[in-house]
């Protein structure tokens, strides 16, 4: 499926019912079966895009739609929530089996595909485990895990591997792109890493910071499937140095904003 | 080089068991009770001694009359309780969940809860008898209110990101009721029928003084107009027993329905 998201923009009220305007006017495409990467700077909308194209919030001005037919019996969306969202009176299965029951498998199904996925982000061991006996980057894991196990057409990741430590952090990279390319759903991905933007994704959308604003759609042209050694490639390397250009200059209008 | 091994610092406010000191505390005053019974400085006739009302006790329970009583204070009780927790979890729900429901809810619990439900004993009486069904409803009233106010309170603290994440892998409304709000209303919910089981033995205690010729009221209440100040004290021990039986058995249910929080 494709995700059209067209001129968007959403301002919220703070407490005092002033207005925050946390996007203005953002439009991009997704193509089917594409990965896309969002960056931006810390507060520029990122999430807020994201719980927009998830359907969880409205925006207040532009539109969101899906184009394609919705392959029968999976969900449009799954979303892997940047603070985990995991219930803490669920266990590890029952956490990653709670967008399966929405869709009305057998138990046995549900039990099956949901054991799949633990033991893919590599939580085998721990089903029975309730989330606040688990590290930081277990609950991520799990939080993965919950959104993979749906198949959704079209994969919402908030900064899913955040809290993981460098090579986990590879591993689960690799992962995703392998079950991406097997699945053939369209993930739409924001990060804070600018490498690992590049890396995995076919296009990457550049955020200034707030009011985000597209200020650039950097096309990566490295062959698939990707290779840790293409990070020595002139096409990663430019990309990098693009991104991170433009970021910087926003970063350092934010300072002198701060220090007038 | 001196060497400085690190301290615990939380240890000051580390809560440990005592359990010693919990058995000697109750063992404490139930001796120096005898003690003073023993003396002679005190009557009978206003303290009986605790050995007395234990032989008082067995002797009810052989004749059968302390199984009466109690079967029929337990019957009240629980049918009270139970169809209060059901209605005031049920309306809770609902006033928290449904917006209408909360326009039209919150200013009648509002109202109608500082009112002492034992005030009300009368008009029940008016209403439904002298029988059972209003001693019944006056216990179900005073464990309505707590429960429902508590149950409104957990749901409305229902955490926004869980509600989201459940309406985000598909949930409906009644998913959502059932998946996040309930779960997240449980502690307050336990919380309300530990608080309820307290109100209910007050108010059947006081709704059995007042019209009944059965249950644990009315046996103390008898027992001090035939001048029986050991069967009082039998009456006054039971309502220990049953206070402390009723909690022990919410914390029991509490850590089977609440598994994530026991600890470690
Ligand atoms: N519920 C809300 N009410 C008011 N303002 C909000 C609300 N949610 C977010 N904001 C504001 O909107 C802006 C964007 O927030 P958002 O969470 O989308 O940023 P982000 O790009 O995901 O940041 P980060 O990279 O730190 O996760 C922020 O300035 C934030 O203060
Ligand atoms: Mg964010």
């Amino acid at each position: 499926m494709r995700v059209l998201v067209d001129d968007v923009s959403k301002v919220y009220a703070d407490r005092g019912g002033h207005p925050v305007e946390a996007l203005a006017g953002v439009t991009f495409t997704v193509e089917a079966e594409e990965l896309v990467a969002v960056v931006g700077p810390s507060g520029c909308g990122k999430s807020t895009l994201l719980n927009m194209v998830a359907g969880l919030l409205p925006p207040s001005a532009g539109s969101i739609a899906f184009e394609g037919a919705l392959p029968p019996g999976r969900p449009p969306t799954a979303m892997v929530f940047q603070e985990f969202a995991l219930f803490p009176w669920r266990t590890v299965q029952a956490n990653v089996e709670l967008g399966l029951e929405e869709t009305g498998g057998p138990a046995g199904e549900r039990h099956a595909v949901a054991r799949r996925f633990i033991d893919l982000t590599g939580l085998g061991g721990f089903e029975r485990k309730y989330p606040h006996q688990l590290s930081g980057g277990m609950r991520q894991r799990v939080g993965i895990a919950r959104a993979l196990a749906v198949d959704p057409a079209v994969l919402l990741m908030d900064e899913p591997f955040s809290a993981l430590d460098a090579q986990t952090r590879q591993l689960m990279q690799e992962e995703l792109l392998a079950i991406w390319e097997r699945t053939r759903k369209t993930i739409l991905y924001v990060t804070h890493n600018i490498h690992e933007a590049v890396w995995m994704a076919d296009r990457v959308v550049v955020l200034s910071r707030r009011p985000g604003r597209v200020l650039d759609i950097v096309p990566i042209e490295l062959k698939r499937p990707r290779m840790e050694a293409m990070a020595a490639e002139p096409a990663f390397l430019q990309a990098v140095e693009r991104i991170w250009a433009l970021i910087k200059s926003q970063a350092r209008e934010a300072l002198q904003e701060g220090a007038a | 080089m001196t060497r400085l091994a690190v301290p615990d610092r939380t240890r000051a406010l580390a809560r440990r068991e005592h359990r010693v000191a919990r058995v000697l505390g109750l063992l404490a005053l139930v001796v120096a009770w005898e003690a003073v019974t023993r003396t002679g400085w005190v009557p009978a006739l206003f303290l009986p001694s605790p050995l007395g009302v234990l032989a008082a006790g067995a002797e009810m329970l052989g004749t059968g009359e302390l199984a009466v009583h109690l079967a029929t204070s337990l019957r009240r009780i629980v049918l009270g309780f139970g169809l209060g927790a059901l209605g005031g979890v049920s309306v809770g729900v609902a006033v928290g969940v449904f917006s209408l429901a909360e326009a039209i809810g919150n200013p009648l619990i509002a109202a109608t809860f500082p009112i002492p439900k034992i005030a009300l004993l009368p008009l029940l009486i008016l209403w439904l008898g002298i029988g059972e069904a209003s001693k019944v409803a006056v216990i179900m009233l005073g464990v309505f209110f707590p429960m429902a106010i508590n149950t409104y309170t957990g749901v409305r603290q229902a955490d926004p990101l869980l509600i989201r994440a459940a309406v985000s892998f598909g949930a409906g409304r009644w998913s959502v009721i059932r998946k996040v709000m309930l779960p997240s209303a449980l502690p307050m919910i336990f919380a309300g029928l530990k608080l309820g089981a307290g109100t209910s033995l007050l108010l059947l205690v006081a709704a059995e003084m007042i019209a009944a010729n059965s249950g644990i009221g009315f046996l103390i209440l008898n027992a001090q107009n035939l001048m029986e100040t050991t069967k009082l004290m039998v009456g006054i021990v039971l309502l220990s027993l049953l206070g402390l039986a009723s909690h022990w058995l919410l914390v029991r249910l509490e850590r089977v329905a609440l598994p994530w929080r026991a600890q470690a």
